[in-house]
């Protein structure tokens, strides 16, 4: 009743598509110097597509050569700057931006209620910045590349490799301004332009969820920043930072890198709890249990997730009673993401559920996500630490969270959001298909990677001949990446097909809830034709269920 | 007991039973929790699943399941921090007694000397049943000595002295790895940890030595003239260093360490940094003057001076190798 300003008129099927974002202009500059929030996703979601294929291609050589125990495929320099290269895109130019940059872009707005971003040109600043750290990463890997691993571990990376570690440190530093530059405007944007009645306490948990990574953007970017200047510093003027022949300390240079990157993998993970809140509510058909609960959590694991870095470095050289600290801390921030796990579940008791697409992506994710998080248990227990730090079972717990929870929170929303973005529904079989092949191709490739670390082989080795009896379980997960490959391909596919033949969506395919679902598909370039005046809880399905209970239009 | 098992890492060292005692436990409880969740969920899925004209039943949310599943878990994580803790304290706290081992790490080749003079490069003869203690330092990036079967790795860092130590239970080759990336041929840093029986070993270590490391160490102690500062008579203008080792020593700045092997290298290589109270900053520094091997050469005399401390563990395991291991106070935890 009192949402009628935000429900669209019931228009009579008209030939002519309604004006909106996509539509209401044409043209290279009509997109290149957009300030609207929902094409600048989509630029972010072009280019984030692309660097994920690049470092999927790496991943696949990474694979291939593994295949053998023997190193013949590529040169081990070649090798050594392939899986440098994986991460270094794969974390920067993929995972840290996919979900902030193109749904919480796209969505945060609408969520809230409001036009645009706080600062739209910011926004699109922030863009550009990505571009220029990418097209920097890009010259970097074609001209030679790095071969220091992501972690850029000093002094290794200051005095010894003689690859383009200022390029690549470079790119990551304009790019991490990007990345700040968006969390400064999620931050902002959501203290300042919640629509009337949107009260904190009637948020949508993906802007909590949003919220807490982009307090860690704004205060962990600015370390990792330091860290790389530091570095080009050592490297170019020969000043004593790192290096202990310079007169330096190689442990200072990792409690710097992990003071952001630690952060950073929950820049990665928190916005995938959002998306996957999102989609368990709506799928359900249920308010989410503990509400606050989860919301708090979101911000218990920002703060917390700034006190453990050290647990990287048990065995670095770091005091024994600096390990306690740190193993003790790592439980503490465990603990946030093991209520969420619970909430999440306890939200399917007597819900409704729904099996669409987005649904088992959640799905995929609770189990991934779980594996990956119990694991960390085993990584916190420092006596254990020790025998499987640096192995293939580090390998296979953050790829756990890092694809396995990120990746597949992604996946989900771009599926949930896509007839909201594109205006089209994707094909729902194609999509459950695609959901069931990742997850078999992830588990396949990466499960065996923790009995692989438990039985010792350590990560970043090109060549294992020296220990043959590592080969089965391998070739094991070559082959899941090869079904992961396919799973990954899939969706691309079918999301390019269905913005041509997709069946055109209605406002609310899911007859969801959220204020993005209250305006059309795809929205107007201002959002809403009307300002929407909120007066009703998050997550208000019995309201949205109770005129039609026989039916529940989801779309197939 | 798990030797035979496939995809387990053979057990062979004392700390490889705490590990994965640790581990099982941790297998099971986290295997539990998993099980747990992941039958709530499947079994929710299954029995709520729609059905036209069963609505769902909002639930707000409550205060005390949230608080019991944060408490329980959290009393869990404890007792998983504890038994860590007290796991990693084992491994971190060399026995006072351990035969001592230098080794060197460079790209791409682990270096290693005996104290009574053996050489070895990418292999470590070890004695089953001795508790053994590895003095490592690297001459250019950060590499990491990992031996999977023993459960035990320690970064090896430019610049100072890490320690680790374990004590083999039983005969056999096992991987020694480089975990910690150092560059092109990282994976080829590996080598064999060879563990022999006492009489087999001692026939090895007394093969075609050059003598103990300690004396190789007081030949560059009078080669570089250490010794017309550094008498043992009298006090010289430096300090004697007779009995030092292992003792606190004051400092100019007030400070009072104690001289162990990162004091003594740093004493060489940066003698300004801690001096001793009562000397003049007059001693040269022999950075880049003399090799990593020549510094833990000098090391080693320096703690020989110290004859009764632990330093001399090696000299005398040398003599009565067998007799050491039963007088282990945790010579029970053996298998």
């Amino acid at each position: 009743m009192s949402m009628s300003t935000a429900i669209p008129q019931p228009t009579i099927p008209h030939p002519v598509e309604r004006e909106n974002y996509l539509n209401k202009e044409y043209g290279v500059w009509s997109w290149l110097l957009t300030t609207d929030h929902k094409r600048i996703a989509l630029l972010y979601l072009l280019s984030i597509t692309f660097f994920f294929f690049i470092g999927g291609f790496f991943a696949l050589l990474i694979r291939l050569e593994l295949l053998t125990p023997a190193g013949d495929l590529v040169q081990a320099d070649t090798y050594n700057k392939l899986f440098t290269m994986h991460g270094m895109v794969m974390v920067f130019f993929f995972l840290i931006p996919s979900i902030p940059a193109v749904l919480g872009n796209f969505l945060v707005p609408l969520m809230i209620g409001a036009k645009d971003l706080a600062f739209p040109r910011i926004n699109l600043l922030s863009w550009y910045l990505y571009i220029i750290g990418g097209v920097m990463m890009l010259h970097c890997m074609l001209t030679g590349g790095v071969d220091t691993g992501w972690t850029f571990y000093a002094p290794f990376s200051t005095s010894f490799t003689n690859t383009k570690i200022v390029e690549a440190g470079l790119a990551i530093f304009v790019a991490g301004f990007s990345s700040i530059l968006t969390g400064l405007n999620f931050v902002v944007t959501i203290h300042r332009m919640r629509a009337p009645g949107m009260t904190w306490s009637r948020l949508p948990l993906f802007i909590w969820a949003h919220y807490a990574t982009s307090i860690i953007q704004l205060l962990g970017t600015p370390v990792i920043a330091v860290t790389i200047v530091l570095v080009a510093a050592e490297r170019a003027l020969h000043l004593g930072i790192f290096d202990p022949k310079l007169g330096g300390d190689p442990l200072l240079f990792q409690h710097l890198f992990w003071f952001y990157s630690h952060p950073a993998v929950y820049i990665m993970i928190l916005p995938a709890m959002g998306v996957v809140t999102e989609i368990i509510a709506c799928f359900s058909r249920k308010r989410i249990f503990g509400y606050s609960f989860v919301a708090f959590s979101s911000i218990a694991i920002a703060v917390f997730g700034f006190l453990v870095w050290a647990h990287h470095m048990f065995v670095a050289g770091i005091s024994i009673y600096s390990a306690l600290v740190f193993s003790f801390l790592s439980y503490a921030v465990a603990l946030p993401s093991a209520i969420k796990v619970f909430n999440w579940t306890a939200t399917l008791y007597k819900g409704s559920i729904h099996y669409d697409a987005p649904m088992l992506y959640a799905f995929g994710f609770l189990g991934l996500f779980t594996i990956g998080g119990l694991t960390g248990l085993f990584l916190s227990a420092l006596g254990i630490n020790v025998h499987v730090t640096d192995t293939y079972f580090v390998v296979a717990h953050f790829h756990y969270i890092m694809v396995g929870g990120a990746v597949m929170g992604y996946l989900g929303g771009m599926h949930f959001w896509w007839p909201k973005i594109s205006g089209r529904l994707y094909p729902e079989g194609w999509a459950r298909l695609a959901a069931l092949i990742v997850f078999i191709g992830f588990n396949l490739t990466f499960f065996p990677q923790f009995l692989l670390g438990y039985m010792g082989m350590p990560r970043r080795y090109y060549d294992y001949s020296h220990m043959p009896e590592f080969q089965v379980l391998n070739v094991l997960s070559t082959a899941g990446a090869t079904v992961l490959g396919v799973g990954y391909l899939l969706p691309m596919i079918y999301f390019l097909w269905s913005m041509r033949y997709g069946k055109p969506a209605s406002d609310n395919p899911w007859n969801a809830a959220g204020l993005e679902w209250k305006t059309a598909s795809p929205p107007p370039t201002f959002n809403f034709d009307e300002e929407p005046v909120v007066t009703w809880e998050a997550y208000n399905y019995e309201q949205l269920d109770a005129p039609h209970k026989e039916e529940v239009p989801v779309a197939r | 007991m798990l030797n035979n098992f496939p995809l387990w890492p053979e057990q062979a060292s004392t700390m490889a039973a705490h590990v994965d005692a640790l581990y099982i436990f941790l297998l099971i409880v986290t295997g539990m929790m998993s099980l747990l969740v992941f039958a709530c969920l499947i079994f929710f899925a299954a029995r709520f699943r729609h059905r036209p004209g069963v609505p769902a039943e909002q639930i707000e949310g409550s205060t005390a399941l949230e608080i019991t599943w944060s408490a329980i878990p959290f009393l869990i994580f404890m007792v998983i921090f504890a038994w860590g803790a007290i796991v990693f304290f084992k491994e971190r706290t060399p026995p006072a007694d351990a035969t001592e081992v230098y080794v060197v790490a460079k790209q791409w080749m682990w270096k290693v000397e005996h104290a009574e003079g053996q050489r070895e490069i990418n292999e470590l003869h070890v004695p089953v049943g001795r508790d053994v203690k590895l003095i490592m330092t690297s001459q250019d990036v950060i590499h990491s000595f990992y031996i999977p079967a023993f459960r035990i790795k320690q970064d090896v860092l430019p610049g100072r002295y890490t320690v680790e130590w374990f004590r083999a239970t039983k005969p056999g080759v096992y991987h020694l790895f480089c975990a910690e990336y150092c560059g092109t041929q990282h994976s080829g840093m590996v080598g064999d940890i060879v563990v022999q029986e006492p009489a087999q070993y001692e026939a090895w270590i007394n093969g075609g030595s050059t003598g103990p490391l300690s004396a190789t160490g007081e030949k560059i102690f009078a080669e570089l003239g250490c010794v017309t500062c550094h008498r043992s008579d009298t006090q010289g203008r430096g300090p004697n260093l007779q009995g030092v080792f292992g003792m606190p020593v004051q400092l100019e700045d007030g400070r009072t360490v104690t001289a162990d092997e990162n004091y003594v290298r740093e004493c060489i290589l940066d003698p300004g940094a801690k001096r001793v109270k009562g000397f003049q900053p007059i001693m040269p520094t022999f950075q880049g003057l003399v090799s990593e091997e020549q510094v833990n050469a000098l090391v080693a005399y320096i703690k020989s001076l110290s004859a009764a401390k632990p330093g001399n563990a090696g000299e005398k395991n040398k003599t009565s190798a067998s007799s050491t291991a039963p007088a282990q106070p945790n010579g029970s935890q053996v298998q």
